[in-house]
């Protein structure tokens, strides 16, 4: 169900870029009006961070182009950290706005969860367009 | 498997297991000192039998009692949550976390809040976990209840292996570890716990017997060290959990040789001049009726009088109807609550189940410290449970009693017919001394009559006394013994009264004999002083009549003077005297 932004439109240079978004592709970025803020826990430079930290630039870099921040958060230099945004798995993605907050498990190598675990895809009906 | 292995190698380097105790009544006894140190116990058992209140309370003895502090990782409720019900038990969890001697870390996760994408591990939850031990160097750890991940991680088979992982670091990180799970239908835990878990498994089990529920400890296993295998009733009380027995296995109380007084002076006759000794553990068995409780509130008030404490446990009547069916007798018994020598603790046996009334006598002892403890009865107590339980639990009541040098009296209630016999033969062992009251019935009536059928360590009487209950106290008498049998009450009077009417015949006869003697000497008396009067009064006649006779032979003679004179005769005295003599000898 496509349900629509409950807030009123604030920014139009933004909801103009957010239509013409649309016209371009499936995915449509939601609430375009604010920066998105997210952060990526990981427990050191493994390879699985890596990875996730790579798959999360790139569907940033791809739907989220110029209005998202990614904060890498290294639990093990600041293990205090972890009980805030209830973090277990790592790596985890947590998106801290806009609200809701939203989590996600993993390297993120399946990039559609991903979009659906951000919000940036509705969950269930595909969208007509495509 | 490889925790097994781990395991095998260091197992025996000293000649004991090391452990971490407990503190939680009773369990530290069960175990011989502890959950295992170091290592991770596993405490499984059914939704409300108490998982997270031993486990919390673990943490909270650690704290307090041994200077360990501990970390409390809920997966489950939140801090708030615990912090209110572990209040409930006494515990201030708010402020140990406060002094940062507990953490509590909650752990939230919500299966529908969450997205998975690619792989993963929990190293999340060890590096809040490694953060919550550093942060106070805890040296315990509770995870309560791990199972929630099994329903909020959507990938099991990263969760298994990071479990596998999380046991193992735990055990390198040398803490004890409590871990609790839900019990599953066919194995201990519903997700195989037990599997990662092998050194210590508590199961806790809440069921209902009988329509009463009675929580249940057992220790499965317990590697590398003899633990009861046993399944134990525990309660959770006021101040936590507390797991029976609490007392000593072995039989090695030390014991007294004092005695001490009935209360009924004849009693203690027949118990060798002095009484029962202090300690020592009484059975008073009789049918309904035979004023058992009497008994036993005279055996209390003689206590108190010595300036003892005694408990009375009555599980029939309330305080204040002991008192006053007490007074009817003659005995006060409200003074003596009012001094605080005496206390009752009334309930309903119904009421709860047997371990719990256990709990709450050891409790009321506790407080009250008794010299006496007096039970009345443990017969409907033991309805409360089944015979075994019961059987059990007087067991650890007396042993509990005796370690404390407590004299304790028990009632015991028999059913009609023959009392001997059907008396609890099961508990009579365990009691030192063993009175019996048991009703006499004949001529029309019912009369009470008491025996001592077994008094340990003393010379008893063989013979039965009747028992007698009037408004000035219980006095025993001897049952009167003859050709027809044992006589007791208005039979036994009418005896005494042909005895006392034989005496009183003899009595009367003797007496008539005596009055008669008497009779016999007052008239010989009488006649006695009649004749002593009647020659009394004849020689005074005679006194009178020689005085006569002087005076007339005196006025004669003068008279003949005067006459010769006249006549100028020549006086003729003797003529004159002779007449007079002859008129004085014909006078009397």
């Amino acid at each position: 169900m496509n349900a629509k932004p409950i807030r009123k439109p604030a920014v139009i240079p933004a909801l103009k870029r957010s239509r013409q978004a649309r016209d371009r592709a499936p995915v449509v970025p939601r609430r375009p009006d604010k920066l998105w803020q997210l952060r990526l826990y990981v427990t050191g430079q493994t390879l699985r961070s890596q990875t996730a930290f790579a798959n999360l630039k790139q569907i940033c870099e791809t739907h989220l182009k110029g209005r998202y921040r990614i904060t890498v958060i290294d639990l093990l230099k600041h293990p205090q950290l972890a009980q805030g945004d209830q973090i277990l798995a790592v790596p985890t993605v947590v998106r801290r706005l806009p609200k809701p907050v939203r989590i996600i498990f993993g390297n993120l190598s399946d990039a559609g969860r991903v979009l659906v675990g951000l919000d940036l895809r509705a969950e269930v009906a595909p969208n007509p367009t495509s | 498997m490889t925790l097994k292995n781990h395991l095998s190698v260091p197992a025996t380097p000293g000649p004991r297991l090391p452990k971490c105790p407990t503190g939680i009544q009773g369990l530290d006894e069960i175990t011989g000192g502890g959950l295992p140190l170091g290592r991770p116990t596993l405490v499984c058992g059914g939704a409300g039998c108490g998982k997270t209140l031993l486990a919390a309370e673990f943490l909270v003895r650690g704290a307090t009692q041994f200077g360990e502090p501990g970390v409390l990782m809920a997966f489950e409720e939140t801090e708030a949550e615990l912090k209110a019900n572990v209040a409930s038990l006494g515990f201030d969890l708010a402020g140990l976390v406060r002094r940062k001697q507990i953490v509590i870390d909650y752990v939230h996760i919500e299966r529908s809040e969450v997205q998975e994408s690619g792989e993963y591990d929990l190293e999340g939850l060890f590096v809040r976990l490694n953060y919550a031990i550093d942060s106070i160097r805890a040296k315990r750890v509770v995870l309560d209840t791990l199972e929630a991940l099994f329903a909020g991680l959507p990938n099991e088979a990263i969760l298994r292996s990071e479990l596998r992982r999380l046991f193992r670091w735990l055990k390198e990180k040398g803490v004890t570890a409590v871990i609790t799970a839900e019990r599953g239908r066919e194995q201990l835990t519903r997700h195989g716990l037990e599997e990662y878990v092998s050194d210590c498994v508590i199961l806790l089990d809440h069921r209902v017997n009988d329509q009463i529920a009675t929580r249940h400890l057992r220790v499965v296993k317990y590697r590398g060290a003899l633990h009861g295998t046993n399944e134990f009733p525990f309660l959770i009380g006021d101040n936590g959990i507390s797991v029976l027995p609490i007392t000593s296995l072995g039989l090695n109380h030390k014991i007294s040789s004092e005695r001490i007084a009935t209360g009924i002076p004849r009693l203690d006759a027949m118990l060798g001049g002095r009484g029962f000794f202090r300690g020592s553990s009484i059975l008073l068995t009789g049918t309904p009726g035979t004023g058992k409780t009497i008994v036993s509130a005279n055996f209390a008030q003689a206590a108190c009088k010595r300036g003892e404490r005694v408990l009375f446990f009555s599980f029939e009547e309330s305080p204040n109807q002991i008192v006053r069916n007490m007074h009817s007798i003659g005995l006060r018994l409200e003074p003596l609550v009012k001094r605080n020598r005496l206390r009752f603790h009334s309930a309903r046996p119904s009421l709860y189940g047997l371990e719990m009334h256990l709990a709450t006598m050891f409790k009321e002892i506790v407080a009250f410290q008794p010299h006496v403890v007096i039970v009345d009865p443990i017969t409907s107590l033991m309805d409360a449970g089944t015979d075994s339980e019961s059987k059990g639990m007087v067991t650890r009541l007396i042993d509990y009693l005796k370690a404390g040098q407590v004299t304790s009296l028990f009632t015991s209630l028999t059913q009609g017919g023959h009392a001997l016999q059907q008396s609890e033969m099961a508990m009579s062992s365990l009691m030192d001394s063993w009175l019996l009251l048991q009703d006499f019935e004949g001529n029309g009536e019912r009369n009470r009559v008491l025996y001592v059928l077994k008094a340990r360590g003393m010379a008893h009487s063989n013979q039965i006394r009747e028992f007698l209950i009037s408004d000035r106290g219980i006095d025993l008498v001897d049952a009167y013994i003859g050709p027809s049998g044992v006589l007791t009450g208005s039979a036994r009077v009418a005896q005494g009264d042909l005895e006392k009417a034989a005496v009183l015949a003899s009595q009367q006869e003797a007496a008539q004999l005596k009055r008669e003697v008497e009779r016999k000497r007052t008239a010989l008396e009488r006649k006695i002083s009649g004749l002593r009067s009647e020659y009394e009064t004849e020689a005074l006649e005679l006194r009178r009549i020689a005085e006569q006779v002087g005076t007339r032979t005196f006025v004669l003679g003068t008279e003949r003077a005067a006459s010769g004179r006249l006549r100028q005769a020549d006086a003729k005295v003797a003529g004159g005297a002779r007449g007079k003599s002859r008129i004085g000898r014909k006078n009397p």
